[in-house]
C-alpha cells in the first residue's frame, strides 16, 4: 500500500460490518430475493395453494435439517439420514398394517431412528471413530434393514387409524399438519439450542472439544444425543413420507442427507462446528424447497435443476465466505 | 550502513481499533532489535505488517532505502524476510525434512538427500533431530526449531523471532541465543520479540518498547536498566511483581498422589500439596510436568498410582471426575485447551460449574449467569468490551484471566496452573501471581508449572524438580537459585536432594 496519509479506520469498520452481515443474513437475502424475483416472474407462485405445497415439500428435509444442524455444530456429520428415514417409514407401515394403531406405529418408528442413532452414538462419542466413516456405514446397514424388514417390497399401512392417515394430508387453520411440525420441531430446537445448557454445551463442543472436556463435562454423552436426535428426527420424516402416500418403502430418502446437508450449509452452519442457527437452517430448507418449485413452475428439466442447486449452493458460501476477503 | 528495512508511518485497524498509530521502526544489517511491550502493545500486528501478511491502512515499507508496493507475503519472501511465529506454522502430518523444505520441495522428493540437508541444517543449529520424524509428535520446542530450520533453509536478510523462548527450556533458549549470534555476525538484521527482559538484555543491540499501538522508546542496554524499560512499558513502576504471602496460612494437606506412572514419561511422581499452599513443579521442558498434572487431573490414563483428596482414595479416571473430587487445571496451551475462542467470556467462565447458572429443566438462567460472571470479571480486573463478548477478542493475558475465572467459579479445592504466565505481558503476569496468591490465601491448594525459574521462586512456598519422570529433587526458599534448580532438573533423577514431601 503506498497511502502515507492517515489511516481511514471509518471505511474499515464499515467493511467488517458489511462482512458480519453477509455471514448473518445472506441465507436469508438469497431467500427473499428467490421469492421476490418467482413472485414477478410467476403468477402461481405466490398463491396460497402453492406456498402450502412447497413447505409441505421442504417439511422431511426440514425436520432432519434439525438433527442435522445439531450433529454439524458437534463438528459431526450425519451421512443416514435417508436411510433412516426409509426405515422409519418402513417400521412405521409395517406396525400400522399388523393394526397396532398410530401411536405404536409412530413410536416404532421413532425408535428404530433413535436405535440407530445410538449405535452411531457410540461408536462416534464413546470409540471416538470418524463420524464421516461411521455414518457412512449406518447409510448402508440401515438402508439394508429396511429393504430386509419390507422384503423388497412396499408395505402398504392399510388402515392405520385416522390421526395418522390425516397427517399425511390434513390441514390445521389452512396449514399442512406435516408443515406444523416443521415448525414445532424448529422451535423447539432454537429453544433448546440457545437457551439450554445443552446447546450451550453442543455448540461448546464444536468449537473447542478438548477445552469441554478439560472443563470436566461429559462431552461423549453430548455426542451420542445429538446422533440419537437426528436419527429420531429423520425416522419421522420417514413418518411423514408414509402417512402422505400410505406405503412405507425401503427405497425412499436415498440421497436425501445430501439434500439435508446441503440446507444446512446454505443456513450458514459451518462443517468446523461451533458455528449455526435455527432460523437459518429453516431459511437454507426452504431456499432449497423454493428453487425446486420455481424451476417446476417454469418447466425446468430435473438434470437441470440439480445444475442449478449445485450453483445456489457456491452462490450461498460466496456469500458467507467471500465477506472474509473483504476483512484482509 | 543504511537500514535493511524501514517502516515509515505504519497505521492498522480491526474493527475500529486502532492496532498501530504511526509506527516508525527500522532494522540495520547486522543488529539485533529487541520489540518490547505488554500484549496488545501491537507487536506481532507489526511484524505481521513486515512479513506481509496485513495490509497497513496507511504509512510506507522500505527495503534497501526504496519503498515497495504493493507489499504481500511473497514480496517479502523475495527480499530475505522471514518470520518465525508465537504459533508455529508447520504440518504436523509432515516430517521435519518435508517441513523444512516445504517451499522448493521437488515434484519428486529424493529422501535420503533431503533428509541428509534437513540434518545437517539441523545440527549447525546445534539440535540432534531426526529429520524423519512427524513434526506433529515433536515436544513444542523442538516445532520451533524446526520452524528456525525452516526459514534458515532460504537466502535471509531479515528474520524475526516472535516469543522464541516462550517454549524453550535454558538450555535450549541458550543454544537459540548462538544461533542469533551466528546470524547477527552475518549481517543478518534480527528482530527479537521476547518478555525474558534478562535475555532482551543479554543480547540485543537496540531496543523499541511499544505501548497502545505506538511507540514510547528507543534505546539500548547500555543506557536503560530493566526497571526503566518495565516503566516504559506499563507507563509505572512495578515495584514488586510477585504479591506477599502474607495472612496466609498453610493448613492441612488437601492432595496427596503417589507413585503415578504413565509410559516412560512419568516414572513414579509422588508430592502432596496442602490447603493455602503454592507448590511449584520445576525442570526443563519434557521433563514429565505436564504429563504429570494431566493425570492427577484424568485427562491421561495413568499406568499406576493413586490420588488421595483429603485422605481420602480418590478414583479420577476422567477430568469430570477430578472437578467433582475438587480438582481444577489451567493447561498449559490455552487456545486449544483453556479457552473456547468462538464462545463469550461469560459461557467460558461457567463451563466448569454450571449447576448455578441451570434450572432444574436444564435452562440457563442467562440473567444469573451475566451478574456472577460480571462480579468476577471485574474482581479479577479483565479487560474486555463486556461478558458477551468472545474469548477470541481478549489478549494472551485477559483469555488466560478467563481460564482463571473458569476455576474461581467452580471453587475446587485444588488447582493445578500448566505456565500459567506463558506470551503474557509484565503487567497482566503481576495481576495472575496476585490471582494465584488470592486463590491460595483462600485455602485453596495450588500446584503451579512454570519454566521461569524467577517465577517459580517468587510464587511459591517450595519448588519441586522433576528431570526424566521423576521427581529430583525439592527446594525450600532458603534453598532457591537457578544453579541448584538446574543442577537438579539436568542431572537425570539423581539421588533426591530432599526427599518429596
Amino acid at each position: 500500500m503506498s497511502v502515507v496519509t492517515e489511516d481511514l479506520p471509518e471505511g474499515k469498520r464499515q467493511r467488517i460490518e458489511v462482512s458480519e452481515l453477509f455471514r448473518r443474513y445472506g441465507t436469508a437475502a438469497i431467500f427473499l430475493v428467490l421469492v421476490i424475483g418467482a413472485a414477478s416472474q410467476s403468477q402461481a407462485f405466490l398463491t396460497e395453494r402453492n406456498v402450502m405445497n412447497v413447505l409441505r415439500q421442504v417439511a422431511p428435509t426440514g425436520i432432519m435439517a434439525v438433527g442435522m444442524l445439531f450433529v454439524i455444530l458437534t463438528r459431526g456429520i450425519d451421512l443416514s439420514v435417508g436411510s433412516l428415514l426409509a426405515l422409519g417409514s418402513v417400521s412405521c407401515a409395517l406396525t400400522a398394517a399388523a393394526g397396532s394403531g398410530t401411536p405404536v406405529a409412530v413410536a416404532a418408528a421413532v425408535g428404530a431412528g433413535a436405535a440407530a442413532g445410538i449405535v452411531t452414538g457410540v461408536l462416534v462419542a464413546y470409540a471416538e471413530l470418524p463420524p464421516f466413516v461411521i455414518t457412512l456405514a449406518m447409510m448402508t446397514a440401515a438402508r439394508g434393514s429396511a429393504l430386509i424388514l419390507a422384503s423388497g417390497q412396499p408395505i402398504m399401512m392399510g388402515d392405520p387409524g385416522e390421526a395418522l392417515t390425516d397427517f399425511g394430508s390434513g390441514f390445521v387453520l389452512g396449514v399442512p399438519q406435516p408443515v406444523i411440525l416443521m415448525f414445532a420441531v424448529f422451535v423447539v430446537a432454537g429453544v433448546v439450542l440457545n437457551f439450554t445448557k445443552f446447546g450451550r454445551i453442543v455448540k461448546a463442543i464444536g468449537s473447542n472439544a478438548e477445552a469441554v472436556r478439560l472443563s470436566g463435562i461429559a462431552a461423549p454423552r453430548y455426542v451420542m444425543a445429538v446422533y440419537v436426535i437426528s436419527g429420531a428426527l429423520a425416522a419421522t420424516a420417514g413418518i411423514i413420507s408414509a402417512s402422505r402416500t400410505g406405503v412405507g418403502s425401503g427405497s425412499i430418502g436415498v440421497g436425501a442427507e445430501l439434500d439435508v446437508i446441503a440446507a444446512v450449509v446454505i443456513g450458514g452452519a459451518s462443517l468446523m462446528g461451533g458455528r449455526g442457527g435455527v432460523v437459518n437452517t429453516l431459511l437454507g430448507a426452504l431456499v432449497m424447497g423454493v428453487i425446486g418449485n420455481i424451476m417446476n413452475l417454469a418447466d425446468v428439466p430435473g438434470y437441470n435443476q440439480q445444475v442449478f442447486m449445485g450453483g445456489i449452493i457456491v452462490v450461498a458460501m460466496l456469500l458467507q465466505y467471500g465477506a472474509r476477503w473483504l476483512r484482509r | 550502513m543504511g537500514p535493511l528495512v524501514e517502516l515509515k508511518g505504519i497505521t492498522r485497524s480491526f474493527g475500529g481499533v486502532r492496532a498501530l498509530k504511526g509506527i516508525d521502526f527500522d532494522l540495520r544489517p547486522g543488529e539485533v532489535h529487541a520489540l518490547l511491550g505488554e500484549n496488545g502493545a501491537g507487536k506481532s500486528t507489526l511484524m505481521r505488517v513486515l512479513a506481509g501478511e496485513i495490509t497497513p491502512d496507511g504509512g510506507a515499507i522500505l527495503i534497501d532505502g526504496a519503498s515497495v508496493a504493493p507489499y504481500d507475503p511473497r514480496v517479502a519472501a523475495s527480499h530475505g524476510i522471514a518470520v518465525i511465529h508465537q504459533e508455529t506454522a508447520l504440518a504436523p502430518d509432515l516430517s521435519v525434512a518435508e517441513n523444512i523444505f516445504m517451499r522448493e520441495l521437488p515434484g519428486i522428493i529424493a529422501w535420503p538427500a533431503l533428509n541428509r540437508r534437513a540434518a545437517v541444517l539441523l545440527k549447525q543449529l546445534g539440535f540432534a533431530i531426526d529429520p524423519r520424524r512427524t513434526v506433529g509428535d515433536l515436544a513444542v520446542a523442538h516445532q520451533q526449531v524446526v520452524e528456525i530450520a525452516k526459514a534458515l533453509s532460504q537466502k535471509v536478510r531479515v528474520i524475526v523471532f516472535d516469543e522464541p523462548t516462550a517454549v524453550l527450556s535454558t538450555g535450549d533458549a541458550e543454544r537459540l541465543h548462538g544461533i542469533i549470534a551466528g546470524l547477527r555476525a552475518e549481517g543478518v538484521g534480527i528482530v527479537y520479540i521476547s518478555h525474558r527482559l534478562e535475555e532482551v538484555f543479554r543480547i540485543s543491540d537496540r531496543m523499541t518498547v511499544m505501548k497502545d499501538g505506538r511507540v514510547v522508546g528507543v534505546t539500548t542496554p547500555r543506557d536503560a536498566s530493566v526497571e526503566d524499560v518495565i516503566r516504559m512499558m506499563v507507563g509505572r513502576p512495578l515495584a514488586a511483581l510477585f504479591p506477599k504471602a502474607e495472612g496466609r496460612r498453610i493448613g492441612d494437606e488437601v492432595l496427596r498422589v503417589a507413585d503415578l506412572r504413565r509410559g516412560n514419561r512419568v516414572r513414579g511422581v509422588s508430592l502432596s500439596v496442602r490447603a493455602g499452599e503454592i507448590v511449584g513443579l520445576g525442570g526443563l521442558v519434557g521433563s514429565g510436568r505436564t504429563e504429570t498434572v494431566r493425570l492427577i487431573f484424568g485427562a491421561d490414563r495413568r499406568d499406576d498410582g493413586t490420588i488421595h483428596l483429603r485422605g481420602e482414595q480418590a478414583r479420577i479416571s476422567s477430568p469430570l471426575d477430578a472437578v467433582l473430587a475438587g480438582i481444577g487445571l489451567v493447561p498449559e496451551d490455552r487456545k486449544h485447551q483453556g479457552v473456547i475462542l468462538d464462545m463469550p467470556i461469560r459461557t467460558n467462565t461457567t463451563m466448569a460449574r454450571l449447576a448455578p447458572v441451570v434450572n432444574a429443566l436444564g435452562f440457563l438462567r442467562l440473567r444469573v449467569e451475566r451478574g456472577l460472571v460480571e462480579a468476577l470479571s471485574k474482581r479479577l480486573r479483565l479487560k474486555s468490551a463486556g461478558v458477551d463478548a468472545p474469548a477470541s477478542s481478549l489478549s494472551g493475558g485477559n483469555q488466560q484471566k478467563v481460564v482463571l475465572a473458569k476455576w474461581f467459579h467452580a471453587g475446587t479445592d485444588v488447582i493445578i496452573l500448566d505456565e500459567p504466565t506463558r506470551g503474557v505481558d509484565v503487567g497482566a503476569k503481576a495481576e495472575i501471581y496476585a490471582l494465584i496468591e488470592e486463590l491460595a490465601a483462600a485455602g485453596r491448594a495450588v500446584l503451579v508449572i512454570s519454566s521461569e525459574h524467577q517465577e517459580l521462586f517468587g510464587l511459591c512456598d517450595r519448588v519441586l524438580v522433576m528431570a526424566e519422570g521423576r521427581i529430583a529433587g525439592e527446594l525450600q526458599p532458603a534453598d532457591y537459585s537457578e544453579e541448584r534448580l538446574l543442577t537438579l532438573a539436568m542431572t537425570r533423577g539423581a539421588a533426591p536432594l530432599r526427599k518429596a514431601s
